[in-house]
């Protein structure tokens, strides 16, 4: 029967893979394992990735990014364009068609009233909406009819695709959610733990740090799917123990972002009862050069632009500290099949990817030290370069991470090979990364001359990223140290860049001023990219269907999911 | 006796107030940022938008004294009005967690069946091994048996669960896969075959953590049994001709027990307080499980409380251990 069975849905797989899934529920169970537990349902109260996926198979947006990061139309008929009509040609007003016979999971239509209020849900003021980035500049959203959407920006919108569009910004009913605006948001814990959708699957019980346990929406607007009649996802332990299960024990059928060194992911893959897979999206672990000085010191002026780092803004020093640098090795030891070396802050989609600046990703420390000393920095008795009495003496600070200290470990010895002195400090991620304007260790304080850490961006489009190094940008007292800008970058060519892509809507150039942008911080190399990131998370080999998507939700296509 | 537990129940009353105090400042000064785990691609102003709606705008004066209001009044009335259908806490604001944005107390009562089944039968399983084995051990010192229990109890000394507890998976999750290596939390016991998986899925976690109580009180057993072995009522005894067995397990170990008993009470406010690193090892998701990835959020609401429902527990059975002195030994009097 088993076996039967087996070679049937792989036939089934090969043929047509649709196919496969004969009736919804047929199935039986499926089990997700998120090592990080998910704590609440509702992606606008929580920006946390494992909230947002686990919320994405129960709501659902208008239109979500495929595995290639190209838009597809979910719950709309199609992604409106300014060729079909869709965007009107000022750029500043959206059509949304809804799909025609949608059904919430109670049974009751979903409408462009739906639509309207999940931006006046996220909008609405004392909510502390996670998502409300994506609603910016959106004046209105009117409904014509049950099934339009029209969305007015107050401004012209090259890419008008943030509102309703990815894992981000869903569709939450009205009906549900009508008393929970603004203030309200948090005190609807049933609400916020299992909301209606649209989605493939509907919550039966929520376990809030603990478990999921789901059904099959009985409503899913296409009859035969999802093939599994339940799922539970589990949440908590450790990346490690989440691989094992699906990997060596075969207890779960998904794991999801396995953060392990390489050789330990590979030795639970030879048990052969899962697959591991990987995928590339914009993430890229990148070094952030100071050009500021972060000398305690200066006092309320430290790590400000009225004092320019004393070598750090030397370009020859910043050039040496990136040809220093080993990058495939790196990878090798960090990443392995999970991550590549890169030579650029904005790596993917593929049109937006430079190829200038590949010249990085061979390490040449006699090119660095030969321009080092060709700029006058001359090695001294310790072996320590210095210029008019200043010597290459760095901070490098990181979170507190395995990988990121070894990394911290290696390139203060390649760094050590040219000249410079490295001091190592790592500081606990909820520190670093947290924004408390009283704590001098944060990310964006940078007291410390270079710092690594990761970053990329929501969906496909570059162009909010890349103005994250604006002039206006930098960190400092004035604006309580917020802002990406952590190099202090500021160039006004940069800044013209930035503008002009804010008003331009044609997708080459786009490509063009975003290229152009990435080139000129590489090339100036105030950001030194590292490594670019892949998601890696493993399968089943019983579990068909897993197409492992970095650009919106990991569970996006779990309605095609199906048992072999 | 009376009079004694009424005054300590008395003063345990500021002291925990204090405690409150100092719980709720310390989390105040630790760096943090329930922001923190938000990825990088959410702007600063929406996070501090989000931080206004948690009500971290307010003077820490206030906060605290919301806590205490929500915890100490409005609370009680929650229990009260699910007890009875009564409706004193209507519409009322209870203490929220910052994460899931919904009431502490409601995750902490789903929580606690877990972490009662898994480590409340973790210690009473201890408890149960660890007595004979000290008993043994004690009345015949420096045989085999006492040198073996020796060494097993330094072994669950010192060999902490976050190596015991993957080791014990790695064989018999991974190599032998007769037990699951994570804990369903949702399985319900409802027929035989329900009972054999919950007990499968019990035995690792609870024989890791019992080995650390059988470790400890095996050795306060046979030491407590040795003290009474040398007395002079025991020769006594012998001398009256009782068989050994009357005066062993009846003579000397009634008098031994009495400070075992208050080691073993002592503990049970940890058996609620869970199992951290074992929880999170076999992904028992329970209270401890819980108070950890509330720290790794920086969830102060629900450490807060959490932690201060640990120290009413330890306060109490303090207490409970005083006065259960009190009634097994009639030389110790408290008036």
């Amino acid at each position: 029967m088993k076996l039967k069975y087996t070679l049937l849905g792989a036939a089934a797989a090969f043929v047509m893979a649709p196919m496969a899934m004969a009736e919804r529920g047929s199935d039986g169970h499926v089990n997700i394992i998120y090592w990080q537990a998910p704590s609440i349902m509702n992606p606008y109260l929580s920006g946390g990735t494992k909230e947002l996926e686990a919320a994405s198979l129960v709501i659902e947006p208008l239109a979500r990014y495929n595995q290639d990061g190209a838009m597809v139309a979910w719950l709309a008929e199609s992604v409106p364009t300014v060729e079909n009509g869709g965007v009107s040609a000022d750029l500043t007003t959206v059509t949304w068609k809804l799909k025609s016979g949608l059904l919430w999971s109670d049974g009751s239509p979903v409408t462009s009233a739906d639509v309207k209020f999940s931006w006046e849900y996220c909008t609405a003021e004392g909510g502390g909406c996670a998502q409300s980035e994506k609603y910016n500049d959106v004046v209105s959203v009117d409904t014509p009819d049950a099934l339009t959407a029209v969305v007015t920006f107050g401004v012209s919108k090259p890419f008008p695709y943030g509102p309703f569009v990815g894992a981000q910004a869903p569709i939450i009913q009205a009906a549900q959610f009508a008393n929970c605006m603004g203030a309200k948001a948090p005190e609807c814990t049933d609400e916020n733990f299992a909301p209606i959708g649209t989605g493939p699957f509907t919550v039966t019980e929520f376990r809030p740090n603990d478990v999921i346990s789901l059904a099959a929406n009985t409503n899913y607007r296409d009859a035969n799917k999802p093939a599994f009649a339940t799922a539970t996802l589990k949440g908590g332990g450790s990346a490690t123990a989440s691989g094992r299960a699906v990997l060596e024990t075969g207890e779960f059928d998904y794991a999801w972002n396995l953060q392990l060194a390489p050789d330990v992911l590979a030795n639970m893959a030879a048990a052969g009862k899962g697959t591991v897979v990987s995928s590339f999206g914009t993430l890229v672990e990148r070094i952030m050069v100071n050009l500021t000085d972060p000398d305690p010191a200066l006092g309320d002026e430290r790590a400000t632009a009225k004092h320019p780092h004393p070598f750090l803004t030397d370009i020859n020093v910043r050039k040496a500290l990136s040809m220093a640098i080993d990058r495939e090795l790196l990878v090798e030891i960090g990443y392995g099949t999970a991550g590549r070396a890169t030579c650029n802050v904005l790596p993917a989609p593929a049109i937006y990817a430079s190829t200038a600046n590949d010249a990085c990703l061979v390490q040449d420390i006699a090119g660095a030290n030969a321009a080092l000393d060709a700029a006058g920095w001359a090695k001294g008795g310790d072996g320590i370069r210095a210029k008019d009495g200043v010597r290459l003496s760095m901070l490098y600070q990181t979170s507190t991470n395995a990988v990121r200290q070894d990394f911290q470990a290696l390139i203060k010895q390649w760094w050590g090979e040219i000249g410079v002195e490295t001091e190592l400090r790592n500081i606990d991620a909820s520190v670093f990364f947290g924004s408390d304007p009283g704590s001098p260790d944060t990310f964006q304080k940078l007291f410390a001359d270079v710092e690594m850490y990761a970053n990329n961006f929501d969906g496909t489009d570059p162009e909010s990223y890349m103005a994250n190094w604006e002039c206006k940008q930098a960190p400092s007292p004035d604006n309580q140290w917020q802002g990406n800008n952590m190099p202090r970058y500021c160039s006004d060519d940069y800044d013209a860049l930035v503008a002009e892509m804010a008003t331009t809507g044609d997708l080459n150039d786009r490509a063009r001023l975003a290229k152009a942008m990435n080139d000129m911080l590489m090339q100036d190399y105030v950001i030194i990219p590292l490594v670019d990131r892949g998601r890696v998370s493993a399968h089943s080999n019983t579990l068909g269907g897993v197409v492992l998507n970095t650009w919106d939700s990991e569970l996006w296509n779990a309605a095609d999911w199906h048992r072999m | 006796m009376l009079n004694f537990t009424i005054r300590r129940l008395l003063t345990a009353i500021p002291t925990l107030l204090f405690i409150g105090l100092i719980i709720f400042l310390l989390l105040e000064l630790a760096p943090g940022d329930p922001m923190a785990q938000v990825p990088l691609t959410v702007p600063p102003e929406v996070k501090e938008k989000m931080r206004e709606a948690l009500g971290l705008g307010e003077p820490t004066h206030i906060r605290f004294w919301k806590w205490l209001v929500q915890f100490f009044i409005i609370e009680p009335q929650i229990y009260l009005d699910n007890t009875f259908g009564t409706a004193f806490a209507e519409g009322k604001q209870r203490v929220i967690s910052w994460q899931t944005r919904s009431p502490v107390m409601d995750i902490v009562a789903q929580r606690i069946p877990q972490t009662l089944w898994v480590v409340g039968m973790s210690y009473i399983v201890g408890v149960l091994i660890a007595l004979p084995i000290g008993i043994i051990s004690a009345y015949r010192q420096y045989s085999v048996f006492d040198q073996v229990g020796t060494f097993v109890s330094m072994v669950g000394y010192s060999v902490p669960p976050f190596f015991s507890g993957v080791l014990v998976i790695v064989i018999f999750s991974v190599n032998l896969g007769w037990f699951p290596s994570i804990y369903d939390t949702t399985h319900q016991v409802v027929d035989w075959d329900s009972f054999v998986l919950q007990l499968k899925q019990m035995i690792m976690p609870v024989m890791v953590l019992a080995l650390q109580t059988t470790a400890q009180i095996s050795r306060f057993m046979r030491a407590s049994m040795l003290d009474n072995l040398n007395q002079d009522y025991v020769r006594t005894a012998r001398a009256k001709g009782l068989k050994e067995s009357v005066v062993v397990m009846v003579h000397v170990l009634r008098n031994s027990m009495i400070p075992v008993i208050t080691v073993i009470a002592l503990g049970v406010p940890g058996i609620f307080g869970g199992a951290i690193i074992t929880e999170q090892v076999f992904k028992v998701n329970g209270v401890g499980q819980l108070l950890i990835t509330a720290i790794y959020a920086n969830d102060i609401p629900m450490v807060q409380t959490i932690t201060f429902i640990f120290a009413v527990l330890i306060v109490l059975f303090n207490l409970i251990a005083d006065v259960l002195y009190g009634i097994l030994d009639p030389r110790i009097r408290y008036d």
